[in-house]
């Protein structure tokens, strides 16, 4: 059944199933893969985007919840994002870099909920999500910073 | 170690040998493997590894696999620094798995040990020859000139001239000969023992890394794969008329077990594959088949009873192992502490945040792979033997790996996508679940540990008994293979940093009912574990501090020169261990219920130790901090070596708190990160990482060394906390988590 998804501001047309996980459809059908698998079962947080600007993990939520609602994903573009991404170059978090999409939409979430973070707010929001490199320490580093950088051009 | 050969120009093509440590980079004119460098026009290519372009850009190849270890940034930046080209005119190119560019595989922590100097000979060699090419279009001698940031200076009268616009010139020049070629000081480095950040983090802010499991080719059809729940079981029947009914899907095919010959390659286990038009539609199918099995005779495994038997073994003597000395009865009998404890560590997965993955496209008389792979040149040797078509015929491109930690040494998954591909006439990409990747991998082996130690008044250790059975990784390569092999015992066992005068090592029969592989750390994760828990409860026995039992088993400075370049120095140990006390204001008093351990490793010729602070509250414990030395010797990226310590305590932190394979009838229990669990943030620890300065020494291993401390030093670090020791890992067994 065809349907359309709006992704990043963007209008794509899509025919599947209705409960196909919007990941898939997401990498496979429409061919946007910044977004990851990691587990299929909602528990590593490599799949999240952002719907209607909540943090979901698109492995575990069909493409019909999402028709008429605006999708954020890596590919994308938002002012808490580049100053999340700007840090992350700062503080050089990365190590096999495949779980760092989910991470920065999972942090993106977060600042666009809280505007100055406590180390809870930070394991709160980012717990979902798995890095088995183990850049935890760098990634909390890195929140902060973007929060410094976001201060400091406002 | 290294041998450039001089060539003389021919027409477009330039050859370029240079043979490091018996592997072959380039070309050697002598050998019949003769391997060309394609010659572009206006481009500089003196070597495989660079290619400098007119408006001075500059892409180095790079021939080891990036998962995370920052291989990419680190040997550009050494060919780089050698080149004296400027950074910022650098990007990097990853190498298909060929042969032509020396040994590719990537474990072992040995990438920058072995090339490194390697890769600098490339650099510079393509310095010497734009200084010659500028020389001779001034006119002037060699002397005169030298190269700096991209540019060549003619020292006489401060013109400079640009590497780009060197191109024509040097692309004239003969390759120097190896001896003539100078390597920089360490005090001129320029990129060389500092920090860059990865080459690649743009691509991994914005999703635009290719990873195996993003390539996308056109007509490309996607698989899933059910495979028997025990090892090497077969399929007795199938009924796929569910799966064929499923949205997306095309095709079921079955796909025989691939068995490797004895003492090479990986195969595949077989099973039933699902074709589909998309990934999902192929796990549907997937889950819609209904298969009855043939077990076959790894049924019957259970790894409790397995480790039951383990531990009931270590109590009776095993094969004594080479390396033993002095006379342990005799110290035992003399000693006037003899303590005796045993130390279990489960079968353990890698879970890698990309699962195993490949895509192939078989075409009649060719072979084409995109694949995540540690190791891409076993990966086409093992294709061109399974499918019988030349290796030159087999084209291996190297994606991102999204983690490897030894997974992805092992090409089965690819060699699955090639026998789809085969069969359905189409490029097919191969796609594990997370519960595939967690019941079908390569498993790090459970090990049962016995040791026994005695003590004098002085509290001197005078024997060590220690008996140790885990399956063997040999095992995969050669059934029946029921002892642990000499190369495994010597990571960490035969070879631990103590000089104990009477000192027994038993190897304990364990056989193999699963597929066994390696894991980040491999074997020095047992003994790592083993050693250091022993030598702590040594301690409390005698009631000496750890710190000062751990340096009084690594006794007197010594060089213990082995078979391989780099000789174990204990005074390196020693120098590690202290620095680690000092950074965690070792004997300091802590808040109550909190507790401090130390533990020490030598591994892939690095010297690490390392710290930990728990609190342990209603008996759950939280890692509150981790302080880390490494001497790797020559540090080649700094920020990159500490992002791997850090990365090494939280893998650690994984292995102690929560990591562990069981099996029941053959089949493995777990499934997914839910109940394999990974340390997350809010359990992170504060890590604290120093590197010894030592850069006159060669480079030795960074990417494992980090590991196998972190488990013993928690352990040890609970029963300063608490009282409590802990000699089975995970923790969450002992509900401590």
């Amino acid at each position: 059944m065809s349907k359309i998804l709006s992704i990043n501001g963007k209008s794509y047309t899509v025919d599947v199933q209705d409960d196909m996980p919007l990941l898939w459809a997401i990498r496979d059908i429409i061919g946007l893969t910044g977004t990851k698998f990691g587990c299929g079962v909602a528990q590593c947080g490599a799949c999240s985007i952002l719907i209607d600007g909540k943090l979901i993990k698109s492995c575990s939520m069909p493409v019909s919840y999402a028709v008429g609602k605006e999708i954020f994903t890596i590919e994308g573009s938002s002012e808490n994002l580049e100053f999340l991404r700007q840090a992350w170059n700062d503080v050089n978090v990365p190590q096999c870099g495949y779980c760092q999409s989910g991470q920065l939409i999972a942090a993106t979430s977060l600042l666009d909920t809280v505007q100055n973070p406590t180390d809870k707010d930070i394991n709160d929001a980012m717990s979902g999500n798995i890095c088995r490199c183990g850049t935890y320490t760098r990634i909390r580093k890195a929140i902060y910073k973007a929060v410094e950088l976001k201060n400091q051009a406002t | 170690m290294s041998k450039i050969q001089q060539i003389n120009r021919r027409d477009f093509v330039k050859l370029f040998g240079l043979a490091s440590g018996g592997i072959l980079l380039g070309c050697n004119l002598s050998s019949d493997k003769k391997e060309f460098i394609p010659q572009i026009e206006g481009v500089f290519t003196p070597n495989l590894f660079i290619h400098l372009e007119k408006n001075g850009n500059v892409t180095l190849i790079a021939s080891r696999s990036e998962m995370g270890q920052g291989i990419r940034t680190s040997l550009a930046s050494a060919i780089a620094d050698e080149m004296e080209a400027d950074w910022k005119y650098v990007s990097v190119k990853q190498a298909t798995g060929n042969a032509k560019y020396g040994n590719q595989n990537t474990d072992g922590s040995r990438s920058v040990r072995t090339i490194l100097e390697p890769m600098r000979k490339m650099g510079a060699a393509a310095k010497m020859m734009l200084i010659t090419a500028a020389a001779k279009k001034w006119n002037i001698q060699k002397v005169d000139c030298k190269a700096e940031n991209h540019f060549v200076i003619n020292t006489l009268t401060n013109d400079k001239i640009s590497f780009g616009n060197l191109v024509d010139e040097a692309k004239k020049i003969d390759v120097p000969l190896e001896e003539t070629i100078q390597l920089k000081k360490v005090k001129d480095f320029k990129y060389i023992g500092k920090t860059l950040k990865s080459v690649d983090l743009k691509d991994f802010t914005h999703g635009t890394a290719t990873y195996g499991i993003d390539v996308r080719i056109p007509n490309l059809k996607f698989a899933a794969i059910a495979r028997c729940p025990v090892t090497f079981g077969t399929v007795k029947a199938v009924d796929t008329s569910d799966a064929e009914k499923t949205a997306g899907v095309e095709k079921v095919i079955e796909l025989d077990r691939i068995v490797p010959p004895v003492g090479k390659f990986f195969g595949a286990l077989g099973g039933v594959a699902v074709i589909a038009n998309n990934t999902w539609s192929a796990f549907q199918g997937k889950l819609n088949l209904n298969i009855e099995w043939n077990y076959g005779e790894n049924h019957a495994f259970n790894s409790e009873d397995f480790q039951k038997k383990l531990r009931k073994r270590v109590r009776q003597k095993g094969k004594l192992v080479i390396g033993s000395s002095g006379n342990i009865n005799t110290a035992f009998t003399k000693s006037e502490k003899v303590i005796e404890a045993t130390y279990q560590v489960p079968f353990l997965v890698h879970a890698p945040m990309e699962v195993p993955n490949a895509t192939a496209w078989f075409q009649e008389n060719k072979i084409e792979i995109w694949a995540p792979l540690q190791d891409p040149q076993t990966a086409r040797a093992e294709l061109a033997h399974f499918f019988e078509i030349p290796i030159k015929s087999i084209t291996v491109n190297v994606t991102f790996l999204g983690g490897g930690f030894g997974r992805k040494s092992k090409s089965d998954f690819v060699v699955e996508a090639v026998a789809l591909s085969k069969k359905i006439n189409a490029p097919v990409q191969v796609v594990w679940t997370r519960e595939d990747d967690i019941k079908h991998s390569f498993y790090h082996a459970t090990s049962v540990q016995y040791l026994k130690g005695g003590l004098d008044n002085n509290g001197q250790v005078l024997g060590w008994l220690q008996r140790v059975g885990f399956p063997s990784i040999i095992s995969s390569f050669k059934p029946m293979s029921d002892y642990a092999s000499g190369l495994e015992l010597n990571q960490g066992f035969t070879n631990n940093p103590y000089k104990i005068s009477n000192f027994q090592l038993e190897n304990i029969r364990a056989e193999s009912n699963l597929r066994i592989g390696w894991l980040r750390s491999v074997v020095h994760i047992h003994s790592g574990f083993g050693n250091n828990s022993f030598v702590d409860e040594l301690a409390s026995t005698a009631k000496i501090d750890p710190v000062q039992l751990h340096l009084n088993l690594i006794g007197k400075d010594r060089v213990v020169k082995g078979k391989s370049k780099f000789p174990y120095d204990s005074k390196r140990m020693k120098e590690v261990l202290k620095s680690t006390a000092k950074m965690s204001n070792w004997g300091q008093s802590l808040p109550e219920n909190h507790g401090i351990g130390v533990a020490i490793h030598y591994s892939f010729y690095s010297y690490v130790a390392t710290a930990v602070e728990v609190s342990v509250n209603n008996g759950k414990v939280k890692v509150e901090n981790v302080w880390t030395t490494i001497d790797c010797g020559l540090a080649l990226n700094k920020d990159n070596i500490r992002n791997q310590l850090e990365g090494a305590a939280i893998f650690g932190m994984s292995i102690a708190l929560y990591g562990k394979i069981s099996t029941k009838e053959g089949a493995v229990e777990q499934n997914n990160f839910f109940d394999y669990q990974m340390t997350r943030i809010k359990d992170a620890p504060k890590i604290h990482v120093a590197i010894m300065d030592k850069m006159h020494e060669p480079p030795t291993g960074v990417g494992e060394p980090g590991v196998p401390v972190i488990a013993p030093a928690i352990c040890n670090a609970i029963f300063n906390a608490i009282g409590k020791r802990v000699r089975s890992l995970p923790l969450i067994d002992e509900g401590m988590v």
